[in-house]
C-alpha cells in the first residue's frame, strides 16, 4: 500500500510505529495497518460514535484524526479496555446487564463510557445520557446501557 | 370437500370466485387440485403462497395434513424483516 | 413423537432464566468478526460507481481509462453480470437493481464498479470512468406516481391483481384487496363515521454496520463470500444463481451482523463483490459507505393511506376500510399488500375492506424493515379509533377493548385466529401503573396497539455429544441479538443438563442444509424448534446406548435430568448414566453420539402487542420530548427473558425515531438530501427515558414450549401511540409522519387558522 510518513506513537501501552498516507485517518490505520478491527467504520464522518477512542485521555471519532496527528501521543482503543484476562468492570456489567445486542456499537459505547466515569465518578442519568448522546445504538433503545453504567458507577466508588 | 377461502389477490386467477371446492388430504394435494380447477393458480404458486389451516399459517409445509371441514385460507407468501 | 409440535405446558429449568450470552466477551472485547473485519492475502479494495440522477438512460459507459489505470485488476458493468435469470422476474429485478442496465432507475444505483489495490487508486478509477446519461424526468412522490401523466419507472411492468388485464405499463405494480363483508351496508349502519387520510415518510433500518463482504471467486468456479447477512444461505442461492455458480461450490460464511432488522435479508452489492473477484481472480474487499448505505439499500416505503370507520354509538365499529398507497422503489414489491393485509388485524369486525397499491418511483428497491408495512398502516387505523372513540365518548382502551380480536374471530386478512394476545395487552395497559401516572403541563399520553405474523420456515440443525459430555450446536439460522443463547437453553433443558455445557456454533453453508433467513421473527422460534427435535433424536439414541450397556430393552429406559434411569423393579439395581458417561462410552456403544433435525417449521402464531407513551411538546419550538414509554408484548414463551425485553425496547425506540424525526428528503431532482446519520436522525441516548416492558406469556399452541417470535412487533404501535400522544398535547390530530416539530408546529397554526 502507499504509504508517506512514518508515525510513532503508543497505542494500548504499546510502542508502535506505523507508515500512512496524508490523508489516512486514525480510523483506516488501526483496522487496516494495524489489525486492531476492534473499532468499527458505522459512518466515516463523526455522527455515530463507532470508532470511538480516546487519544491522550480525551474522547475522540477516529474517523476524525488524521493518522499523523497520532505522532508523540497515546492512544487508548476498545482493545486495551481489559487488562489481560481480567475485564473491566464495564464489560462485565455490559454483559451482565444484557446491554449489548448486536454488539456493533459496544465498543464505541465501552471507550465513551469509560471516558465519562473517569471524568465523573457519581453521574447522574441525564448525564450517562448525554455523555453518551455521541454513540449511536439501534438495537437496545439505550436501556440497558444506562443500567450497565450506573452500576459499573457505584461498583467503582465502592473500590 | 373443503371450502377454500381465497384472499383477494389470488382470486382473480381463479375467475374472480371468492372461495372454491376442493377435496384434498393434505395442503400439497390441496394445491394440486387447485392448479388442475384453475391452471392461472400456479403462477400465484410460483410467486408465493402460504395456506391457513384453521388459523394456522403455513408457508413450506405441503404435507401437513388437513383435518376434516377444516377452514382453509389461501394467502399471498408474507415477508418479514 | 420426535417431531410433534403442539405446546405441552411444563415447569422449565433453564428456559427462562437470564445467563451471560456465549459471544458477549467477544463483543465487549473488540474480537467479534463483524464483515468488514476479515482480511484476505493479495485482497483488492472494490468501490462501486453510482448514478447521481433519479432517472436516466445510460448511453455510454467507457470503461477504458479506468482499466489503464497501474493498481487497477477489474473494471465491470453489466456486461459482466450476463442475464442468467430464466424469466424469474424476481430474480431479474434483483439483478437489475444490483447494477443498472441500461437505465439508472434512483440517485445511488449502481453503474459500474472497479478493484484496485487500494482504497485511492479505486477512487481514482471510480473518477475515471465515463458515463454518458440522457436524463428523464423522474417521481419521487407515492401520490404523484399514479397520476396519468407521472414518467412510468419500469416499462415492463403492468398492474396485477386487476381484472381485465391492462395493456399498458404503469407505475401501479399491484392492487391487492382484502377483506369480508360488506362495508357499504356497514357504514349506512353506522351511527358516527370517521374518515381521515396520512402519510408517512420513508425511513431507513439505521443498523450501525454498513454492508461488507469479502468475495474469493476462482477461474474453476468455485468461490467463498464472508458478509454481513441475515440469511447466509438465502445468499449463496441468489449470488450464484446471477452469476451462474453451482449453489454447492459457493461457500458462505456469516460474520457477526451489526444490526439487520430485514435491510440485510436482501442482496446489494455482494454479487458486485463476486463478479469483481471472479474478473480479477484475487479476493475483493467490498464495504458500502454510510452514503451508499442509505441511498443504494433497501428502506422502507413511504406512504399515503385513507382510512374509514363507522361505528354505533354504543362503541361497536359497524364497518371499517382503507385505502394504503405504497412505494416500492423502483422494482416491484409485496409492501402495500402487507400493509392492507395488518391494517385492521386487532380488531373483530363484521365488514372490512383493505386495498393496498403498490406503487413504483424513482427511489431505492424498498427492503423488509421490522414488521415490514405494518406500523404505517397502524398509525393511520389507530390515529383513526383514537378520533372515533373520542367522537362517542368512550375511553381509547375500553373502545378497543370492546372491538378487540380474540380466538375464533375471522381476521381481517381472512383466516379465524386461534388463542391471541390482543386482549390481554390490552387488559394489562389499563392496569398498568403508567396509565395513572401524573401528566404535566404541555404533556400528553397516547397508547396503541400493534400486530405482526410470525415465521416458521426451512432450518436445520445439528446436535453433537462431545467425548467429555459436553455439547456443540450447529445451526444455520444467524444470530442478531443473542439466539445463540436461547438455543442453547432450550437445548440444556431438553437433555437436562447445566446451560454452562452447551455451546452454539452458527455454521456456514457448506456444513448444513438450507436455511431461511433470520428475519420474520423466526430465529428463536425455528432454530429453537429444530434444536428440540435434534435433542430428542439424541436422547433416542442415548437411551439406546444405556439399553446397550445394561443389557436390558430400551423400552424401560428413560431420560431424565441429563441421566438415563431403567424403570422398573426388575432394573433397581442398575445405578443410572449420565450424558458424561455414555459420552465416554460412546465408541463402545456405536460411535458419535449426535441428533440432526431438518424440518418446516411452520405454524407460527400471530403476535400483538399495544404501547403507552408520555409526550412533551415544547409550547415555543414544538419540540418533542419522550417522557415516558412501556411495552406490553405477548411472547407466548420468553426464553431469555433479558433478551426479549431488548427486542422489545429496541423496537420501540426505532418506532419512535420513525415517529418524530426519521425521513428521507429528496430534492426537485429527486436526489437523496440526507444521506448520513447527521441529518437523518435517530434516537441517541439523551433523546430516550428509560423504557418499561411487561412480557405476556400466552403460550402458541403450535411450538412444544409455546414460544412466539419476538422481534418484529415492536416497532408497530409507537408510531401512533405518539400520534396520539403528541395530538393529546397538541390539540390537533397529527397525520403526517415524522412529527417533526416543523410539521406540529404548522399542524398547530393551521387549527388556530
Amino acid at each position: 500500500m502507499m504509504a508517506g510518513t512514518l508515525v510513532s506513537t503508543i497505542i494500548n501501552g504499546d510502542q508502535i510505529e506505523f507508515a500512512c498516507r496524508p490523508d489516512e485517518t486514525l480510523l483506516e490505520v488501526l483496522r487496516n495497518r494495524l489489525g486492531l478491527t476492534g473499532s468499527k467504520e458505522g459512518c466515516g464522518t463523526g455522527d455515530c460514535g463507532a470508532c470511538s477512542i480516546t487519544l491522550d485521555g480525551r474522547l475522540v471519532c477516529s474517523c476524525l484524526v488524521l493518522a499523523v496527528e497520532a505522532e508523540g501521543r497515546k492512544v487508548n482503543t476498545i482493545e486495551g479496555l481489559a487488562d489481560g484476562d481480567t475485564l473491566h468492570p464495564l464489560q462485565t456489567n455490559f454483559i451482565n446487564h444484557a446491554a449489548l445486542q448486536c454488539g456493533v456499537c459496544t465498543p464505541g459505547l465501552l471507550i465513551a463510557s469509560k471516558a465519562l466515569l473517569d471524568r465523573n465518578p457519581n453521574p447522574t442519568d441525564e448525564e450517562i445520557r448525554f455523555a453518551l448522546a455521541g454513540n449511536l445504538c439501534r438495537c437496545t433503545g439505550y436501556d440497558k446501557i444506562v443500567h450497565a453504567v450506573k452500576a459499573t458507577a457505584k461498583e467503582l466508588r465502592k473500590q | 370437500m373443503l371450502k377454500v377461502c381465497l384472499s383477494g389477490p389470488l382470486q382473480a386467477a381463479a375467475d374472480g370466485a371468492a372461495s372454491v371446492s376442493i377435496s384434498a388430504m393434505t395442503i400439497r394435494e390441496l394445491l394440486r387440485e387447485l392448479v388442475e380447477q384453475y391452471p392461472g393458480m400456479q403462477k400465484q404458486l410460483d410467486d408465493g403462497i402460504a395456506v391457513s389451516v384453521n388459523g394456522e399459517i403455513f408457508r413450506d409445509s405441503w404435507s401437513e395434513e388437513i383435518p376434516e371441514s377444516a377452514e382453509i385460507f389461501l394467502l399471498p407468501r408474507i415477508q418479514g424483516g | 413423537m420426535a417431531n410433534d409440535t403442539k405446546f405441552r405446558n411444563r415447569k422449565f429449568k433453564a428456559v427462562g432464566t437470564r445467563p451471560p450470552r456465549p459471544d458477549g466477551l467477544d463483543k465487549v472485547t473488540g474480537r467479534a468478526k463483524y464483515g468488514a473485519d476479515t482480511f484476505a492475502p493479495g485482497q483488492l479494495v472494490g468501490r462501486v460507481l453510482r448514478s447521481p440522477h433519479a432517472h436516466a438512460q445510460i448511453t455510454r459507459i467507457d470503461t477504458s481509462k479506468a482499466e489503464k489505470l497501474n493498481g487497477v485488476k477489474a473494471v465491470i458493468t453489466s456486461k459482466d453480470l450476463p442475464d442468467l435469470t430464466d424469466g424469474d422476474s424476481d430474480l431479474y429485478d434483483t439483478l437489475e437493481n444490483c447494477m443498472a442496465r441500461d437505465r439508472a432507475l434512483y440517485d445511488g444505483h449502481a453503474v459500474a464498479a472497479v478493484a484496485a489495490i487500494d482504497a485511492p487508486t479505486a477512487r481514482k478509477a471510480l473518477k475515471l470512468i465515463r458515463v454518458t446519461y440522457t436524463i428523464l424526468p423522474h417521481v419521487t412522490d407515492v401520490d404523484e406516481a399514479i397520476k396519468p401523466d407521472a414518467p412510468i419507472v419500469q416499462p415492463r411492468v403492468y398492474t396485477s391483481g386487476v381484472s381485465p388485464k391492462p395493456k399498458s405499463p404503469s407505475n401501479v405494480a399491484r392492487v391487492s384487496e382484502f377483506g369480508h363483508g360488506d362495508v357499504e351496508a356497514g357504514f349506512k349502519a353506522a351511527d358516527i363515521i370517521v374518515e381521515k387520510s396520512y402519510k408517512t415518510e420513508q425511513t431507513h433500518q439505521g443498523y450501525i454496520e454498513p454492508h461488507a463482504c469479502l468475495a474469493s471467486v476462482g477461474p474453476d468456479g468455485h468461490g467463498e463470500l464472508w458478509v454481513t447477512t441475515q440469511g447466509h444461505f438465502v445468499f449463496r442461492n441468489t449470488c450464484a444463481a446471477l452469476l451462474g455458480m453451482d449453489v454447492a461450490k459457493l461457500t458462505v460464511t456469516p460474520s457477526e451482523v451489526g444490526g439487520g432488522f430485514g435491510g440485510k435479508t436482501h442482496v446489494w452489492m455482494e454479487p458486485i463483490a463476486l463478479a469483481l473477484s471472479r474478473k480479477a481472480n484475487r479476493p475483493v474487499k467490498l464495504e458500502m459507505t454510510r452514503n451508499e448505505v442509505f441511498r443504494s439499500t433497501g428502506p422502507t416505503s413511504s406512504t399515503s393511506i385513507d382510512v374509514k370507520i363507522g361505528v354505533k354509538k354504543n362503541g361497536r365499529i359497524t364497518a371499517a376500510s382503507a385505502y394504503l398507497r405504497y412505494h416500492d422503489g423502483a422494482f416491484p414489491g409485496i409492501w402495500a399488500m402487507l400493509g392492507a393485509m395488518t391494517s385492521y388485524a386487532c380488531y373483530d369486525l363484521k365488514n372490512v375492506k383493505t386495498v393496498g397499491y403498490d406503487i413504483l418511483v424513482n427511489r431505492p428497491k424498498v427492503g423488509a424493515y421490522r414488521a415490514p408495512s405494518a406500523p404505517m398502516a397502524a398509525f393511520a387505523v389507530e390515529s383513526t379509533i383514537n378520533e372515533v372513540a373520542t367522537k362517542i365518548g368512550m375511553d381509547p382502551i375500553d373502545f378497543r377493548i370492546k372491538n378487540a380480536a380474540k380466538e375464533g374471530t375471522k381476521s381481517s386478512y381472512g383466516p379465524t385466529y386461534g388463542p391471541i394476545g390482543i386482549g390481554p395487552t390490552l387488559a394489562a395497559v389499563k392496569k398498568h401503573p403508567h396509565m395513572r401516572a401524573q401528566l404535566k403541563k404541555n404533556q400528553g399520553r397516547g397508547m396503541a396497539c400493534g400486530f405482526w405474523f410470525n415465521f416458521g420456515g426451512e432450518t436445520c440443525t445439528d446436535l453433537n455429544i462431545c467425548v467429555d459430555g459436553t455439547v456443540t450446536l450447529t445451526v444455520g439460522t444467524v444470530d442478531l441479538s443473542g439466539s445463540r443463547t436461547s438455543l442453547s437453553l432450550i437445548a440444556a433443558e431438553e437433555l437436562g443438563i447445566p446451560y454452562e455445557r452447551v455451546k452454539c456454533n452458527i455454521s456456514d453453508t457448506a456444513s448444513l442444509g438450507h436455511n431461511d433467513m433470520t428475519d420474520g421473527s423466526r430465529g428463536t422460534f425455528s432454530s429453537g424448534m429444530s434444536i428440540i427435535f435434534a435433542a430428542r433424536n439424541a436422547i433416542d439414541d442415548l437411551c439406546q446406548r444405556a439399553a446397550d450397556t445394561w443389557g436390558i430393552p430400551v423400552k424401560d429406559v428413560v431420560w431424565k435430568d441429563g441421566r438415563a434411569l431403567a424403570k422398573g423393579k426388575k432394573h433397581r439395581k442398575l445405578k443410572s448414566l449420565s450424558l458424561d458417561d455414555l459420552a465416554a462410552a460412546s465408541s463402545n456403544t456405536g460411535g458419535p453420539i449426535a441428533g440432526h433435525s431438518q424440518i418446516v417449521a411452520d405454524g407460527a402464531g400471530v403476535s400483538f402487542a399495544s404501547h403507552i407513551c408520555d409526550i412533551e411538546v415544547d409550547p415555543e419550538t414544538s419540540a418533542t420530548k419522550v417522557v415516558r414509554y412501556t411495552v406490553i408484548q405477548d411472547a407466548g414463551k420468553a426464553v431469555h427473558p433479558d433478551y426479549v425485553e431488548g427486542q422489545f425496547q429496541g423496537g420501540a425506540a426505532q418506532g419512535i425515531g420513525w415517529a418524530l424525526n426519521e425521513e428521507y428528503v429528496y430534492d426537485e431532482n429527486g436526489r437523496l438530501q440526507n444521506p448520513g446519520f447527521l441529518d437523518y436522525r435517530v434516537p441517541v441516548c439523551s433523546d430516550l427515558p428509560f423504557i418499561d416492558t411487561q412480557i405476556l406469556e400466552i403460550p402458541n399452541p403450535n411450538h412444544p414450549y409455546g414460544i412466539r417470535g419476538v422481534g418484529e412487533t415492536s416497532i408497530v404501535p409507537p408510531l401512533a401511540a405518539i400520534g396520539n400522544a403528541v395530538s393529546d398535547v397538541a390539540g390537533v390530530r397529527m397525520t403526517h409522519v415524522p412529527m417533526s416539530p416543523p410539521r406540529i408546529r404548522k399542524a398547530i397554526k393551521d387549527k388556530q387558522a
